[in-house]
């Protein structure tokens, strides 16, 4: 595992030294933005479209950072051949994947505090007296995390065996369809056949419930969170990873760097 | 084939003939469909066999973000060395291969002649008990191949093994006790480049001065540069070509044997290939 930590460590420099973290500029932009745009409007609601503006945008940007980044993991290794210097050394291709892996969470998770320290000083800017819920926007901010932990599995996954582009459409297209799953569960059973039914049910509980993650709502109104729930949100990102990662191990084990 | 420890072994072949293939194959890097290797007496999948050998993979690239000293302190640490042998090793390499000023600049300033000698650094930072380097001369100018040459001889010298791939064979032939000779995939031959070479002996050569004009009729059949002249003839007939050029009135220069080189063995070997490959064809059309 210690080359696990390694490998992490490089990925994390890679993007510090690549300045993917100068979306943070960006990010404190919107902030600022959305901080002059609340002041305009009607009190009462500045927290709302503070937290909701703030936390839409460190989705996206943590989105096209996992995605982006997250599928040239190894499809930009593999293209430059950084990695043949690296795998005739005694790293297994597995701690080479962990640690690909490993280090964008991390990149991702400095990301995404950053920005939820931003979001929160913004909150306390237009509303100084805090109560217990105000802490929700943490919880969401760790939920955009695991969600984008789940985003860069799947890119690292099918830029495995596929070619960067596809891979990203892929990814982008399971993520979509994972933010419906709900509603997938909830189609009409009357207008369907029961083979259709079984079908939409099935792929309904093999794709990632992105939407699981979403409590958007409840951090713009400042609605605290059960712990179950967030244990829950927790157990499943962390499962459907191992899932997603070992899959992505067992193509990757076999094969062929050209 | 086997590489035997200690030497020094050229693997040889034409481009696309599956020199690299080979090399890869040995590192896992790709698998086989059939057949197998072993290295250090365990088989190639051991990834833990990777501590005893280093690889320079052909035309190197490195993550470009990191400095020579950071890369070659990332690799350090995958091999689990410690801080102190780290910063050691690190300092002793970039000197062997002349990056010591260079070793805090970005990669991505490199040219592809420094690249190449970081891949050097790389390979041999963890002091391996095996060296197998990937066209290693490639992308050098003449000082920079002289470098690794020493440095392989270097290797050679503290009890290394080192398997190196060219399609330099002078350079093949300069250094390495015994190579293999791959063409179109298949080995075609494996030893001392003078015992290959050895095979295609092809005669006497006589190098004497001649002033004047003679009618002797072994000069038609010499080559002439101002008044020396060259002269090739078979082993059996030299003594007797001698007497003919003194009694012409040349004063013999010297007298070598012709030997081919491992390039005109080489060439042979790639031209029956051809051969062989363009009978396949028509005779399937």
């Amino acid at each position: 595992m210690k080359r696990v930590g390694i490998v992490a460590l490089n990925t994390f420099r890679e993007a510090v030294r690549d300045r993917v973290l100068y979306n943070l500029l960006f990010f404190a932009l919107v902030m600022m933005a959305a901080s002059i745009i609340a002041g305009q409007i009607s009190i009462g609601i500045e927290q709302t479209v503070i937290a909701t503006l703030g936390l839409s945008a460190i989705s996206l940007i943590g989105l096209l950072i996992a995605i982006f980044i997250g599928v040239g993991l190894v499809s930009k290794e593999m293209d430059k051949r950084t990695l043949y210097a690296l795998l005739a050394k005694p790293v297994r291709r597995w701690e080479f994947l962990l640690g690909k892996f490993g280090g964008l969470i991390l990149t991702l998770a400095v990301n995404t505090a950053a920005m939820g320290v931003g979001l929160f000083l913004a909150l306390i800017y237009v509303k100084p007296t805090l109560e217990r819920g105000d802490g929700t926007v943490f919880v969401a901010v760790y939920f955009i995390w695991l969600k984008l932990a789940l985003v860069v599995a799947l890119a690292l996954l099918f830029s495995c065996f596929t070619t960067p582009l596809l891979a990203i459409l892929f990814t982008a297209g399971i993520y979509i369809v994972g933010l419906y799953v709900q509603e997938l569960r909830d189609l009409p059973v009357a207008v369907m056949s029961p083979a259709m039914t079984a079908f939409t049910k099935w792929l309904s509980y093999l794709l990632p419930n992105f939407e699981n993650f979403n409590i958007m709502a409840q951090a713009a109104h400042s609605r605290p969170v059960a712990g179950a729930f967030i244990a829950q949100n927790t157990l499943y990102a962390a499962v459907y990873c191992t899932i997603v990662l070992t899959a992505a191990i067992l193509v990757f084990s076999r094969r062929n760097l050209k | 084939m086997k590489v035997e420890e200690g030497e020094i072994f050229g693997f040889i072949g034409p481009n696309g003939a599956g020199k690299s293939t080979t090399i890869k194959l040995l590192m896992s890097l790709i698998f086989p469909t059939a057949g197998s290797a072993r290295i250090l007496s365990k088989p190639i999948s051991d990834i833990e066999m990777h501590r005893d050998i280093g690889y320079l993979p052909e035309q190197p690239y490195f993550y470009d973000y990191l400095t020579a000293a950071e890369l070659l302190d990332y690799f350090a640490r995958i091999h689990d060395l410690t801080a102190a042998d780290r910063r050691e090793r690190v300092q002793k390499m970039l000197k062997i291969v002349g990056l010591e000023t260079a070793g805090k600049i970005q990669l991505r300033k490199y040219s592809k002649g420094m690249l190449q000698r970081v891949g050097m650094a790389q390979a041999i930072l963890h002091d391996p008990k095996l060296v197998i380097l990937d066209e290693p001369m490639s992308g050098l100018d003449p000082v920079g191949r002289r470098e690794v040459r020493d440095v392989i001889l270097e290797l050679k010298r503290d009890g290394k093994t080192v398997m190196f791939s060219t399609h330099i064979l002078s350079d093949a032939e300069m250094l390495c006790d015994r190579v293999g000779v791959i063409v179109g995939g298949k080995l075609r031959g494996v030893g001392a480049p003078a015992q290959l070479v050895d095979m295609k002996t092809q005669g006497m050569e006589i190098l004497f001065e001649l002033a004047g004009q003679s009618t002797a009729p072994l000069l038609a059949k010499a080559t002439r540069t101002g008044d020396c002249y060259r002269l090739q003839v078979p082993e059996q007939d030299l003594y007797g070509a001698i007497e003919q050029l003194r009694a012409a009135g040349a004063k013999i220069l010297s007298v070598s044997q012709v030997r081919a080189t491992l390039e005109e063995f080489f060439m042979n070997l790639v031209e029956a290939d051809r051969a062989q490959a363009a009978a396949v064809e028509v005779s399937e059309k």
